[in-house]
């Protein structure tokens, strides 16, 4: 019985370990097909070892110009989240005003939304309007829905702020302006950074809302979409895997970055 | 460090120090509001209204609609659809019992068991999120595929046999059924699960977990009377977090399914964007929003966790 008792003493861990294998294995699958060579149109069934596409990612009519639309869109949307999102979520936890109730629950509601309804709403108000489908529609729509993400995202960090440091500036004769500049920015800073690459993430792989509002406008994730029905390219796969080089790559040096700071300080 | 360029204002002693003019003060956050409050009413809630107006509309795209109050196309839309809304619950309740399942583990790993591999289990978690999930959707293609390596191992089990006579899937076929859409939305929605019983867990203080092994509680016991229900919080949001988009989702249906194994999210883009019927179309997304918030409600008044997020 030993055998049972080690499963059963791990059991936690050997349940959370097969998870996150869940979790990887379409990822693993992404980065292996990157290398396939595919015999027909469709990337489904492992053929033969290449590096073809690795070595020509923009080799299909579209795809690139499709990833710069959605990563020029993800860089507006993410600014203009950010920016409305912070000044609400600084209003939400420092100040107490009417109607603070009534705010709170319309920020939470696109959250609680199912996509395809705001989606199909935000439609009939463009078609109403008679206003033309196009990067736009797609921005407008995306800073609609990242909005809240961000409103969330920098309150947690607001409110663990202790509000006597910015008193300690004021006392110290620091102006409203360089009290923000100087002190309350850099502290809400992480909370900030975690809402606009929130918001960079969720719009650049909207695809529900995206593929309402567009009009003929094809972004990425519609390319990917498009391809699935006529075969999906392996520059797909290779973009895909490129992209979860970069976020492990870029979540692993702000590690580093974070823990020397620490260091420094301790 | 703060270099002073203007000079320290008056101090008076009658007037105490720390008086930011009211006026101003009490108007700074509606300034701070206005901008992004006005984004989602025009962009969030208007739209709304407009839906709401429309899916009270009948005409033609070519002569144009009008608001009769036609309130049937409710009613035809709700006896023409009613399997797929079904469905649409059905699938997405059992996509987020697997996630809680199946998250609720490696949330607990990652909060106590994980030591120093916990940020990078943490990014594991996350960078999926980056590679784009229509990529990921369409790899579960290659994962399930007729005659792949997962479908000989569950026809080789006998579990296939189990699952087609439940209906779940089709003789040797996982693609095209029931089973793959689960398996496709719990996948995509696990991360939104495991990160609010993530934090929740994380707040346990574990002197909780001593203080019950002192009290001789076995380590069920432990987890049953003491970690789920202080999780709680975790779990509610959680599960809103991942019932609520897989209800409206209708990317895995389309990709992983057939169609009959459509979901209401498919009946509505394709209303909306092929059919091009749109008071039918609204009529259907109402009908979606009004069943997930007297679900959400319900579900929040028994569980008694207001906090949410």
């Amino acid at each position: 019985m030993p055998l049972v008792n080690w499963l059963r003493r791990h059991f936690v861990v050997i349940a959370g370990l097969l998870t996150l294998a869940y979790l990887l294995l379409p990822n693993v699958v992404v980065t292996v097909f990157s290398f396939n060579k595919p015999k027909g149109r469709f990337n489904y069934q492992w053929q033969q070892f290449s590096t073809d596409a690795w070595k020509d990612p923009c080799g299909v009519s579209g795809l690139c110009g499709s990833l710069s639309l959605s990563l020029q869109i993800a860089v507006w949307a993410t600014l203009g989240a950010t920016v409305l999102g912070t000044m609400i979520a600084f209003a939400l936890v420092r100040y107490r005003f009417r109607a603070r109730g009534a705010v709170n629950s319309l920020i939470f509601l696109p959250m609680a939304m199912p996509e395809v309804v705001m989606a199909a709403s935000l439609l009939t108000l463009f078609l109403n309007l008679g206003a033309q489908l196009g990067f736009w529609t797609i921005l407008i729509a995306h800073i609609m829905f990242c909005l809240s993400f961000v409103v969330t995202a920098v309150k947690a960090r607001v409110m663990s702020m202790d509000p006597r440091l910015e008193q300690a500036a004021q006392d110290l004769y620091a102006g409203p302006a360089q009290t923000f500049l100087r002190v309350t920015l850099p502290i809400a800073a992480p909370g900030i950074a975690a809402g606009a690459l929130l918001a960079f993430a969720l719009s650049f792989d909207d695809f529900i809302i995206t593929n309402f509002n567009a009009g003929s406008t094809v972004t990425f994730p519609m390319f990917v979409w498009g391809s699935a029905q006529r075969g999906t390219p392996v520059q797909i796969n290779v973009i895909g895997t490129a992209m979860f080089l970069i976020a492990v790559l870029f979540v692993l040096t702000s590690m580093v970055i974070g823990n020397r700071r620490n260091k420094q300080k301790a | 460090m703060a270099t002073l360029t203007e000079a320290p204002p008056p101090l008076s002693p009658t007037a105490p120090t720390k008086k930011p003019p009211r006026k101003r003060g009490r108007l700074t956050p509606y300034w701070l509001l206005l901008p992004g409050l006005l984004w989602l009413f025009v962009f969030f809630a208007l739209p709304m209204i407009y839906q709401a107006s429309t899916s009270v509309q009948t005409g033609s795209l070519e002569e144009g609609y009008k608001v009769t109050w036609h309130l049937a196309t409710y009613w035809d839309a709700l006896s023409e659809y009613w399997p797929q809304f079904l469905r649409s619950v059905l699938y997405a309740g059992a996509a987020t019992v697997l996630c809680l399942v199946l998250g609720y583990p490696l949330a607990y790993l990652i909060a106590f068991r994980a030591g120093r591999w916990r940020n990078l289990i943490m990014i594991l978690v996350i960078a999926p999120f980056f590679t784009s999930f229509l990529i990921r959707t369409l790899a579960w293609k290659t994962i399930l595929a007729d005659g792949g390596p997962v479908v000989g191992a569950l026809n080789t089990l006998h579990v296939l046999d189990v699952t087609s006579w439940l209906g779940w899937t089709a003789g040797d076929r996982v693609l095209a059924t029931p089973l793959a859409v689960v398996c496709g939305l719990t996948y995509n929605f696990l991360p939104f699960m495991i990160l609010p019983l993530y934090t929740s867990l994380e707040r346990i203080d574990g002197r909780l977990h001593e203080a019950a092994g002192d009290l001789y509680a076995r380590p069920v016991t432990t987890f049953r009377k003491v970690t789920f229900p202080l999780s709680m919080p975790g779990v509610v949001s959680g599960t809103l977090l991942t019932f609520i988009p897989a209800a409206g989702d209708y990317v895995n249906a389309e990709l992983l399914g057939s169609t009959d194994t459509r979901m209401i999210g498919n009946v509505i883009q394709t209303q909306f964007l092929r059919v091009l019927d749109y008071p039918t179309a609204a009529a259907l997304s109402f009908i979606l929003m009004a069943a997930i918030l007297f679900m959400v409600t319900l579900y929040i008044r028994r569980s008694g966790t207001e906090d949410l997020v």
